[in-house]
């Protein structure tokens, strides 16, 4: 009992934390938006409809610009990681279209890392709808608290904020990085990101992070053949059916689903 | 056309959210490919945490965001609690930036 009380305290201090620097910037992008001369109700809609504050700064920057088009196609793309995560939360969320419904929109990149660090599936669901509404609460609330504040906000820079999510997010998906085929995966793919960052439009090389999946097939190829036709279990997570997915001639239909992943993936890049 | 952009822009990364959730039961994974979905958020988040810490667009950020980033990465790495991580990345960050550094 003691243990449950303190894992749940403690997720709530993350929570606090975390809804702090989401006001703080949450003010900066509604003061943000005032200064470009946009209409007050623009960081209301936005920060209640569209609820992604990355696609939130870059669009009123290119509409404040004149180019609203570019905005909703920059936007759209720097959003589209939203698809795989949604995939990765989605048993967490579960199946009744309510909570699909709603659930769908708390989706945030805080709101999968705080998910996804959780091994427990009951505390996982909590965690997601906690930490889901925490942040849809703050960063309305920041957004409100900027368009009233004006220039009074200041930069969130100055604050050290811009440091302040990386390392959030760092300090969320390194136990997951304990694994090392995650790990392998996440690093490669965060350096092909890094490097594709200066050619590519936002949000791009981030998607180009999942090429990083590949690392789980290429080593492999050079180990030795396994043992032929593995009980149907164990092949699953086996080396095997890793193995064979990159030889494109896995008789399992394991390989043959993982190798068109595969191939999906590098097609959305 | 302002709240017609704003409009599209919600519609469409609302559906891109819905989407992975609904798609998840209709797709018929192998276990194999269940175990690659958290990894595949993993390498998405270290690619948004990493690109985020290093780069400013499509340049590279100064000395204050990365230093601030690499004290609260160091701290998360010994396990310290979430909150002293942002805590201390935002502090080392800001007090470069008032020592004058980019």
């Amino acid at each position: 009992m003691r243990t449950v009380q303190r894992t749940d305290s403690s997720l709530l201090r993350d929570a606090a934390a975390i809804a702090a620097a989401m006001v703080a910037v949450g003010a900066s992008f509604g003061a943000i938006t005032v200064a470009y001369g946009l209409p007050t109700w623009v960081p209301f809609l936005m920060s209640t409809l569209v609820f992604a504050g990355g696609a939130q700064f870059l669009a009123v920057g290119l509409i404040a610009a004149g180019n609203p088009i570019a905005a909703v196609l920059a936007g759209l793309l720097l959003n589209a990681r939203h698809l795989p995560f949604g995939l990765a939360v989605a048993q967490t969320i579960g199946t009744r279209w309510r909570d699909r419904l709603i659930g769908s929109h708390l989706m945030t990149d805080e709101t999968v890392a705080f998910t996804l660090r959780e091994p427990d599936p009951v505390r996982r669901r909590r965690t997601y709808w906690l930490i889901g509404v925490t942040l849809f609460t703050s960063w309305n609330a920041g957004s409100a608290l900027g368009v009233l504040l004006g220039g009074a906000t200041g930069d969130p820079a100055t604050l050290g904020l811009d440091a302040a999510f990386p390392a959030g997010l760092i300090a969320l998906i390194l136990p997951s990085l304990r694994d090392r085929d995650t790990r392998v995966v996440a690093l490669s793919g965060a350096a092909l990101a890094v490097l594709l960052t200066p050619v590519l439009p936002a949000g791009l090389p981030v998607l180009c992070a999942l090429l990083g999946l590949f690392a789980l097939v290429v080593p492999r190829r050079r180990r030795p053949a396994p043992p032929a036709a593995p009980t149907a279990g164990r092949s699953a997570v086996s080396p095997a059916s890793a193995e064979s997915a990159g030889t494109s001639a896995g008789p399992a239909g394991n390989s043959t689903a993982s190798a068109a992943s595969a191939e999906r993936e590098v097609s959305s890049c | 056309m302002l709240i017609a952009a704003i409009l599209t822009l919600a519609v469409g990364t609302y559906t891109m959210r819905l989407a992975g959730v609904v798609l998840r039961d209709r797709l018929d994974l192998s276990d194999h490919l269940q175990r690659v979905l958290p990894m595949a958020a993993a390498a998405l988040l270290a690619a948004l945490a990493i690109t985020a810490a290093l780069m400013d667009g499509t340049e590279l950020a100064g000395v204050a965001r990365p230093a601030g980033v690499t004290v609260g990465a160091v701290l998360a790495w010994r396990r310290m609690p979430f909150v002293v991580v942002v805590v201390a990345a935002a502090a080392t960050a800001a007090l470069l930036r008032l020592a004058g550094l980019p």
